[in-house]
């Protein structure tokens, strides 16, 4: 105390009041329920531990087993690929949508009515017999010259097929959650982009969705965790190297399914937390300019013109002073 | 010489509202022009136009001698491609209402954001510009500043140094300082005062009959889409010819 005051010279020093320093508030209520969720939690473990049923030693030694980790990595590859292609052709659909161009909407909605329409199990299913409806497929200038000669029977695809039927029923989703964000930029900043010169598509790229990523962001996050849970159906394909397609072999070989569910839960949760993590420093990201709130940089500047070091904790309250006169 | 600006029998209607009923009005260069009129009177609309950010629909609109939003060929008229029309907006800075500064990016960004990505400037070029620009609309200091973080008068500045990094023939003001708290509108005019000393050709939508009165070379009184009258804004404020006029001067003392 008596160092950080004498820090500061000036006429004004002796008068400046001692900082408060109130009882904090009791607070009963929090720590009632504190022990109740306590106790309530004890007794679930409790429980799960000594029911014969859960098989923990089975859990503990398929939880790292190479065929597990390898088929919580294929999960990870079908939701990462798979929400990369429905991001970007989510984003090619709402802007047709929204494009003055009546062609390139009618398009897109009929897209959405089919894709949206029908259950991603159907199509997942389809998209295991396109090589028996489709045999062969060819690259080129129709009834004239083939470039290109694909036997979809000879190759196998079910990989791709898995990532294809993912991700062409999630963009579906993604081109709505992207117009609702394109959406929500109001009508002047396109104006003010216009009449600086810039072109549809430079506004676009460079004003509305930056803009529309804070909106964005939040629910794609959800279809993101929303998609790795959805990857379980890709056996409809028929593929079933991933996470839950691999527990159920094993358990179809050993008679234990209630440990490998746990298994599969585990890793499945493990994966969802890591995406939230990477959702949390997005939208950070993305959220720039939005506050009055100076950012700890602007702090720091501001507090160094004052000739005072920033008080820990004490960051971002602050709103900007008249101080620029 | 061609004038700035040339309306002739300009004619807007937003579906059955005409909203512009034959605006012909002239500025020349180096001029300022203030517009009033009571809202819905067709100030803000006429003003669009200007910049083809609200298509003609009759008469015409010449801004440096060119046609606005149209190109004439062989005695009839032809929609311009938006490319067209990006470009005859590059030479033209509007400063609006509510400032439309980008929210994500620093007041600095705001200003560099079009020369670079438009005019195809070098960024550091650009940069160097823009701090001169701050500079000069008295905001140096807060260049780093997003513009949440600014008054209503700092991102008012801000948009007019944003407007003026295109090096714009002519600037639009449409009611640059009705948003703004009555504290807050000096700092703005004082910077739009320093434009127009500087021989830069302005049309101002206003409220402010001050500023009408000591900056303006013209003042037009526009009613329900027509210009009632027009002229010298000392001889127009202080002995209006027109009923209309009269009682528009009056309801604002």
């Amino acid at each position: 105390m008596s160092e950080q005051s004498s820090s500061v010279s000036g006429p004004e020093a002796g008068t400046e009041p001692a900082p408060i320093e109130a009882v904090p508030l009791r607070r009963p209520g929090r720590w009632i329920a504190g022990v109740v969720v306590a106790v309530l939690v004890a007794l679930f473990l409790w429980g799960a531990a000594t029911n014969e049923a859960y098989r923990w030693d089975i859990y503990a030694q398929y939880l790292f087993d190479r065929r597990i980790t390898a088929a919580a990595w294929k999960t990870i590859q079908l939701t990462v690929l798979a929400m990369i292609l429905a991001v970007l052709l989510g984003i090619v659909l709402a802007v047709m949508r929204l494009s003055p161009n009546p062609v390139l909407r009618t398009v897109s909605w009929v897209y959405l009515w089919i894709f949206r329409g029908t259950p991603v199990y159907v199509q997942l299913v389809f998209w295991g017999l396109f090589p028996a409806i489709y045999k062969q497929l060819d690259l080129g200038i129709p009834f004239v010259h083939q470039f290109v000669h694909i036997d979809l029977q000879g190759i196998n695809a079910a990989f791709l097929f898995a990532v294809i039927g993912l991700g062409l029923n999630e963009a579906a989703y993604m081109a709505e959650i992207i117009r609702a964000g394109i959406g929500s930029v109001p009508e002047g900043q396109t104006e003010a982009s216009t009449a600086l010169g810039m072109s549809w598509a430079q506004t676009m790229r460079r004003t509305i969705l930056p803009q529309a990523m804070r909106v964005i962001i939040p629910p794609t996050g959800n279809e993101l965790i929303s998609m790795l849970k959805t990857t379980s159906l890709v056996a409809a394909v028929p593929y079933t190297l991933e996470l839950y397609g691999r527990a159920r072999d094993i358990s179809g070989a050993n008679f234990q399914p209630i440990p490998l569910l746990l298994v599969a839960a585990t890793w499945y949760l493990a994966i969802t937390s890591v995406l939230m993590v990477g959702q949390y420093f997005l939208e950070r990201h993305y959220s720039k300019g939005l506050s009055r709130r100076l950012t700890a940089r602007q702090l720091q500047a501001l507090a160094d013109a004052q000739g005072k070091p920033l008080p820990p904790g004490r960051g971002g309250g602050v709103a900007p002073g008249g101080d620029a006169q | 010489m061609t004038p700035m600006v040339q309306a002739d029998r300009v004619c807007k209607n937003f579906g059955a509202v005409q909203v512009l009923k034959g605006i012909s009005l002239q500025v020349e260069r180096g001029n300022v022009t203030c517009l009033i009129g009571p809202s819905g009177s067709g100030k803000s609309t006429f003003l669009r136009c200007i910049n083809h950010l609200e298509r003609v629909d009759a008469g015409r609109l010449y801004v440096d001698g060119t046609l606005v939003g149209y190109a004439e060929r062989g005695g009839k008229l032809h929609e311009l491609h938006p490319r067209e029309a990006a470009k005859q907006r590059r030479d033209i800075g509007m400063v609006f209402q509510h400032f439309n500064l980008f929210p994500h990016r620093t007041a600095l960004a705001n200003v560099v954001e079009a020369p670079v990505l438009v005019k195809k400037k070098r960024r550091s070029e650009a940069t160097e510009r823009a701090r001169e620009l701050l500079d000069r609309v008295g905001l140096a200091d807060k260049a780093d500043a997003y513009p949440a973080q600014l008054s209503g008068g700092q991102q008012q500045r801000v948009a007019i140094a944003r407007a003026l990094a295109m090096d714009p023939k002519l600037m639009l003001f449409d009611e640059p300082t009705s948003a703004l708290d009555p504290e807050l509108v000096g700092e703005v005019l004082s910077v739009m005062k320093d434009l127009a000393a500087g021989g830069m050709t302005m049309i101002v939508v206003t409220h402010e009959m001050g500023f009408a009165r000591e900056v303006a070379d013209q003042l037009v009184f526009m009613d329900r889409g027509v210009v009632v009258e027009a002229g010298d804004p000392r001889a127009l404020l202080s002995n209006p010819q027109h009923e209309r006029t009269k009682t528009f001067l009056s309801n604002l003392l």
